[in-house]
């Protein structure tokens, strides 16, 4: 086994089915981004510091700069894109960031709310605690994070009234 | 596109991953989480010719118990360790220090194996390992062997592992101490630390402390087992004096030295308050506490 320089793969990406033929050095952001077409999900510094690429891989989230588009192959993949409901809609995390002010330039956004997503996965009902040790991992240059924590804690609340996650 | 070229093998079982090991070990790297290896990539610090991700190769990802040990297999996610009962119940201290790696979504990825193998001076999981006097199994094509913790870890960044072996798990000691505790400082939570501690405790019927392990990582190229610490905590009754005790004896013991992050005497500073902190933790866990004194 001598290894190969381009693979074909296949994924879901936000439900819908993607194949293509992918350079096994390439990131799986990358391929999100430049061969998907989806540029909701951002790349800060592409060696896993800043969590701007973050997206969630088998209800997981991950660094998207850190896993080659390879590896994906046969994954269920959600990006920020895939997170509201329809057309004009938002999701309510979506939502809290909006009412909240917890985006400023939203460079990070697209990394907070996968990993907000993922934390309410995990703790429907997280502590404001819980909350900064999961955003740990995504930095945010704008907002000074006060508003990001708030946002999700509103979304949580409103989650919850909704009967489980949107 | 930031690595540089690289041809990709993605065996499906340990015989095939082994076999391309022997073959291409000098200049293949083992893939695994992917969280140490791909922001060298990423960086072009690393340039292998060839890239082995071991994440298809079946049977690597379970945690078993057997014979006093809990193994943790090569594809064991930080993020399964984290939560794994087994590991809560019988290797507490791990349990405890896996929350310090890095952020959730790095631990979603990278693997226990993997930490050990790339073998960070800073890294919690090695200095677990060290503490509880750990093993590392490596496997090559024909054959396999169990290193103990002390053996593996050479230098930072550097082990035992020959380039056509594949560490397969790791075993820790399982149960044998009532009360653990992991302790570190780190500037930003979820960094790297600059000083980390893990303590284990055994104490008898009456409190008396009859095993102590005390490890620390931070202060030298690898992290490292305090058998004077050890040796002070030996025999006495659960105390805050006795912690601070210990807390000397790793001052004492330790020889740091300074860089960008931290300056030899707060390395040396931080050991010490770290390791009474962490005894003074250990200690409480049993349900009795510790008297002020
Ligand atoms: C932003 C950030 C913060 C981090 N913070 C911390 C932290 O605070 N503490 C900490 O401990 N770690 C931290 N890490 C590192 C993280 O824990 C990695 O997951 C871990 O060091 C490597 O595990 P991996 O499975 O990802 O290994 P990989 O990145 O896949 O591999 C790392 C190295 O080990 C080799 N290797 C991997 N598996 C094997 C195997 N089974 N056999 C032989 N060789 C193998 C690879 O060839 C490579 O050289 C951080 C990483 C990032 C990106
Ligand atoms: S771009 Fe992936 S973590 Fe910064
Ligand atoms: S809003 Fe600008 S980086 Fe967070």
């Amino acid at each position: 086994m001598n290894g190969e320089a381009e693979r074909t793969v296949a994924f879901t990406v936000n439900g819908s089915p993607w194949r293509g033929t992918v350079e096994v050095r390439q990131s799986l952001a990358d391929v999100l981004r430049e061969a998907v077409g989806l540029t909701g999900t951002h790349l800060g510094c592409e060696h896993g510091v800043c969590g701007a690429c973050t997206v969630l891989v088998d209800g997981r989230p991950v660094r998207s700069c850190l896993m080659l588009a390879v590896q994906a192959d046969g994954a269920q993949i959600l990006t920020v894109e895939g997170l509201a409901p329809g057309p004009d809609q938002l999701h309510p995390l979506q939502e809290a960031f909006w009412n909240h002010h917890a985006l400023q330039c939203g460079f990070c956004t697209p990394g907070m709310l996968m990993t907000a997503w993922a934390l309410l996965q995990e703790h429907p009902q997280p502590t404001r605690a819980e909350i900064q040790t999961w955003l740990s991992g995504n930095i945010c240059r704008c907002t000074g994070y006060q508003n990001i924590v708030e946002a999700v804690e509103e979304a949580a609340v409103r989650m919850a009234g909704e009967g489980g996650r949107a | 596109m930031k690595p540089a070229p690289f041809r990709y093998a993605a065996p499906r079982t340990l015989d095939e991953a082994l076999a391309v090991l022997s073959q291409h070990g000098a200049e293949a790297k083992v893939l695994a989480g992917g969280q140490s290896l791909v922001p060298l990539l990423n960086l072009r610090l690393a340039r292998p010719e060839l890239v082995v991700d071991i994440n298809r190769v079946a049977g690597l990802d379970a945690v078993r118990h057997e014979d006093g040990w809990v193994e943790i297999g090569a594809l064991v996610r930080q993020w399964d360790a984290e939560r794994d009962p087994l590991v809560r119940s019988q290797v507490p201290l791990l349990a405890q220090a896996l929350g310090y790696v890095a952020h959730p979504q790095i631990r979603a990825r990278g693997t226990l194996c993997g930490s050990v193998a790339h073998a960070d001076p800073a890294a919690e999981i090695p200095l677990v390992l060290t503490t509880l006097g750990g093993e590392v199994v490596a496997a090559r094509a024909g054959g396999s062997r169990t290193l103990p913790a002390e053996a593996f870890f050479l230098d930072l960044f550097t082990t035992a592992l020959a380039s056509d072996e594949l560490v397969t798990a790791i075993r820790l000691p399982a149960g044998g101490f009532q009360g653990t505790a992991f302790c570190e400082f780190s500037p930003r939570e979820g960094d790297f630390a600059l000083v980390a501690v893990a303590v284990a405790l055994r104490w008898d019927a009456g409190g008396r402390i009859q095993e102590a392990r005390v490890g620390v990582s931070g202060v030298g190229p690898t992290a490292r087992r305090v058998v004077e610490a050890e040796a002070a905590l030996a025999g006495e009754e659960k105390s805050r004096s006795a912690a601070q005790r210990a807390g000397e004896a790793v001052a004492a013991a330790v020889h740091a030295s300074g860089d960008v992050h931290a300056s030899a005497e707060y390395r040396r500073h931080l050991a010490r308050v770290l390791t009474e902190r962490a005894v003074v933790q250990a200690m409480a866990i049993g349900g009795e506490g510790v008297d002020a004194q």
